[in-house]
């Protein structure tokens, strides 16, 4: 076991990854000689070469575009964008090509791909480095999406990502940049379609990804306090979504809330609660709770910026508020 | 193909037109077989063009159909000087001569156009996704300049393979068509100059028609000359008539030979124009009538055919018989497309996964 900050697991699962398999490389803006904006290639052009970790022009469409091309042509490409956001400009490269390329073609090609790299609300980074686009690529066919949350998971589903054949969208959390596990020193890979299941409990699901995992391990304390026995659940696959998983919650709990960083409209909550819904109707003790971030553009001020996102304490007043039926 | 009387000289070429470049000097020359392989490619791209209106026109396919009518020393011309097991082609929605240049069957092509489960993207792309692995066409791009980067990045995994995996046998070409609408598309800037920066084995070229839909070359774009928009990132750029097969065709071994040595990308502007409109759907109403007569005048089938001739390289009668061929080659596509089968509803879900 070696203790290990979250981007070093996501340096490790490249390194390791690139050594089994010279069609891995890396692209995007400073990931070779500047080693990443949050680190994850720190002088892996040094063991690589400048063509493995390619530094490229500041030109998120082409490049994305680039990869899917060598992705096509028998490589396996992982393009870092230097935050998420930055790739609204690759938007069509991703959704047109990305992900809807194989089907157009009759299976003609398939398009083993990695899109990784920041995202999320930091602290105070401003609107357009605040940003929460899971939901805005969810309905793209084809795709597969995965939040990482733990050091942990963070290496096992980078690595499970570069090995599949298809384009996976991978969310980092710029605050969960520095947090530590001790990982395994043997080789190990988290499976990209499975929840997990973060704290066992019988009252209420909470169902979660990414950074507000945390929250709710923050909130925790209080809900005990209050007598109740949570049963957190990280999604890990935003899509396609663990519903094996969530019906076993739900059935046991009856009970779900729903806490994303994500905004309310139209977001990850909204189609999990509509397929709850859809799927675990009669399950259901009470209607499916969305905990979202406000739909707003992330504001700057720190105390506005509080109130946009989901903090530990409104979960605990929710599952209070569930459970005593005052909702 | 064949007719009689045919004008080679363009002399009453309007004014306003813009020059044509000279014919490369020394041309390539070309063998009997090599000319007849040539003329027969293009009159297949003609032919099936035809065909594809005219089932159109009957209801047997749908959507938005773009046809080549009249570019067709491009398409030839360029691919016929790369080696089909090993370089690739990247076309945009105006790709079924493209596709067919590059070796793909006319009866996968026609069956595709007809949703069908034989076609090369077994029915699920349609006109503008024309996909094949196997004669490594990359597609077939819907939307206008976003084939530019996935060609690039082919282009660069031939870069990737050499390099970096020290293989010396990667030396694959890929070659990139797109209009000269596209050539304004931020897409096209960036992927030259990382082509130019990285010296990626490829070579874009412009097919510049005159026309993007409605919208005039010269209306769109501050410098309507497109090839010298490679001297900003210190690439070969040059034009090229893309009436003339064999204009084409030597200037594409040049590039071929450039991109295959490792020594970068070129970007060729082809000169050339749409014999119909935009689309099927298009009634072509806005270009003037002299403009398309002078253009009509200068057709590269005709123009090649005369050239074969009076060089003695093929005679009227050997013309006639691929001519007949090739309308053959067509009604059997047709008849396969016709009578193949739809995909199956039950297969709906499938090639959205590699898995699947
Ligand atoms: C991104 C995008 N914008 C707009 C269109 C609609 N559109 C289709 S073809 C075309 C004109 C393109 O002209 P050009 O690149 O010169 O190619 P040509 O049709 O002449 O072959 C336009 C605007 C599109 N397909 N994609
Ligand atoms: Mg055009």
């Amino acid at each position: 076991m070696a203790a290990t900050l979250m981007f070093n697991a996501l340096r490790e699962a490249t390194d390791e990854e690139m050594a089994r398999d010279q069609t891995v490389f890396v692209l995007g803006e400073d990931v070779g000689h500047y080693g990443g904006s949050y680190k994850v290639t720190k002088d892996l052009y040094k063991k690589y070469g400048e063509l493995r970790l390619l530094d490229t022009p500041i030109a998120e469409n082409s490049f994305t575009g680039m990869a899917v091309g060598a992705a096509m042509t028998g490589l396996r490409p992982i393009v870092e964008g230097m935050n998420m956001g930055f790739l609204l400009l690759a938007f069509n490269q991703i959704a047109n090509n990305a992900g809807m390329l194989r089907y157009t073609s009759g299976g003609n090609f398939k398009i083993p791909l990695v899109i990784r790299g920041p995202g999320g609300v930091g602290r105070q980074l401003g609107a357009e480095h605040s940003q929460r686009l899971e939901a805005y690529f969810h309905a793209v066919p084809g795709l597969k999406i995965v939040a990482c949350s733990t050091a942990y998971n963070a290496k096992g589903l980078l690595k499970a990502a570069i090995r599949d054949d298809n384009p996976v969208l991978f969310f980092e959390h710029v605050l969960l940049y520095n947090l530590k596990d001790e990982l395994p020193t043997h080789e190990y890979i988290c499976p990209l379609d499975k929840a997990e299941l973060v704290r066992p409990g019988q009252d209420v699901t909470l169902l979660t990804y990414s950074r507000m995992r945390h929250h709710c391990l923050q909130a925790l304390k209080e809900i005990e306090r209050d007598g109740y026995d949570p049963e957190i659940i990280d999604l890990i696959s935003l899509k396609p979504i663990d519903m094996v998983a969530i019906a076993e919650s739900v059935r046991k709990t009856h009970h779900v809330i729903i806490v994303e960083e994500c905004m309310k409209t139209g977001g990850i909550g909204a189609e999990l609660s509509a397929l709850i819904h859809e799927q675990l109707f009669d399950e259901l003790d009470a209607p499916v709770i969305r905990l979202s971030s406000q739909d707003i553009p992330t504001p700057y001020n720190g105390t506005l910026e509080y109130h946009t996102i989901v903090q530990p304490p409104q979960i605990a007043e929710a599952v209070r508020k569930l459970m005593s039926r005052q909702l | 193909m064949v007719s009689e009387g045919v004008k080679t000289d363009v002399t009453d070429w309007p004014q306003a037109e813009r020059s044509l470049p000279p014919r490369p000097d020394p041309l390539v020359t070309i063998t009997k077989e090599e000319g007849l392989v040539i003329y027969e490619d293009m009159v297949l791209g003609r032919f099936f063009e035809d065909k594809c209106a005219e089932m159109y026109y009957r209801g047997k396919m749908f959507g938005f159909v773009h046809l080549y009518n009249g570019q067709e020393a491009v398409s030839t011309g360029i691919v016929k000087a790369l080696n089909p097991n090993k370089d690739f082609v990247s076309s945009t929605y105006r790709d079924h001569v493209h596709a067919l240049s590059a070796g793909v069957p006319a009866r996968e092509v026609m069956a595709e156009l007809f949703g069908k489960e034989t076609g090369c993207s077994k029915g699920r792309g349609g006109s503008m996704h024309m996909f094949s692995a196997a004669h490594r066409l990359l597609g077939g791009y819907a939307f206008v300049a976003e084939g530019i980067p996935v060609a690039t990045g082919a282009a660069f995994q031939s870069k990737y393979r050499r390099e970096a995996m020290g293989d010396p046998d990667a030396d694959a070409v890929t070659v990139c068509f797109f209009g000269d609408g596209a050539s304004n598309n931020g897409q096209f800037f960036e992927c030259l100059n990382m082509a130019a920066l990285w010296k990626l084995p490829i070579i874009y070229v412009v097919e510049n028609n005159k026309w993007a839909i409605g919208m005039a070359h010269d209306r769109a774009t501050s410098q309507p000359e497109i090839y010298k928009k490679a001297s900003v990132f210190d690439m070969v750029g040059v034009e090229v008539d893309g009436m003339d097969v064999m204009a084409v065709h030597t200037l594409a071994q040049e590039a071929v030979a450039r991109a295959r040595a490792g020594e970068g990308p070129t970007l060729v502007e082809a000169l050339t124009y749409r014999f119909r409109g935009h689309s099927l759907a298009d009634p072509d109403e806005l270009r003037a009538p002299d403009e398309k007569q002078a253009w009509f005048a200068r057709d590269p089938i005709e123009r090649f055919a005369a050239e074969l001739t009076e060089q003695n390289l093929a005679s009227h009668d050997e013309l006639k018989a691929i001519d007949d061929k090739v309308a053959a080659v067509i009604e059997d596509a047709v008849e396969f497309a016709e009578s193949s089968p739809d995909p199956d509803p039950s297969e709906l879900y499938r090639y959205i996964f590699a898995e699947d």
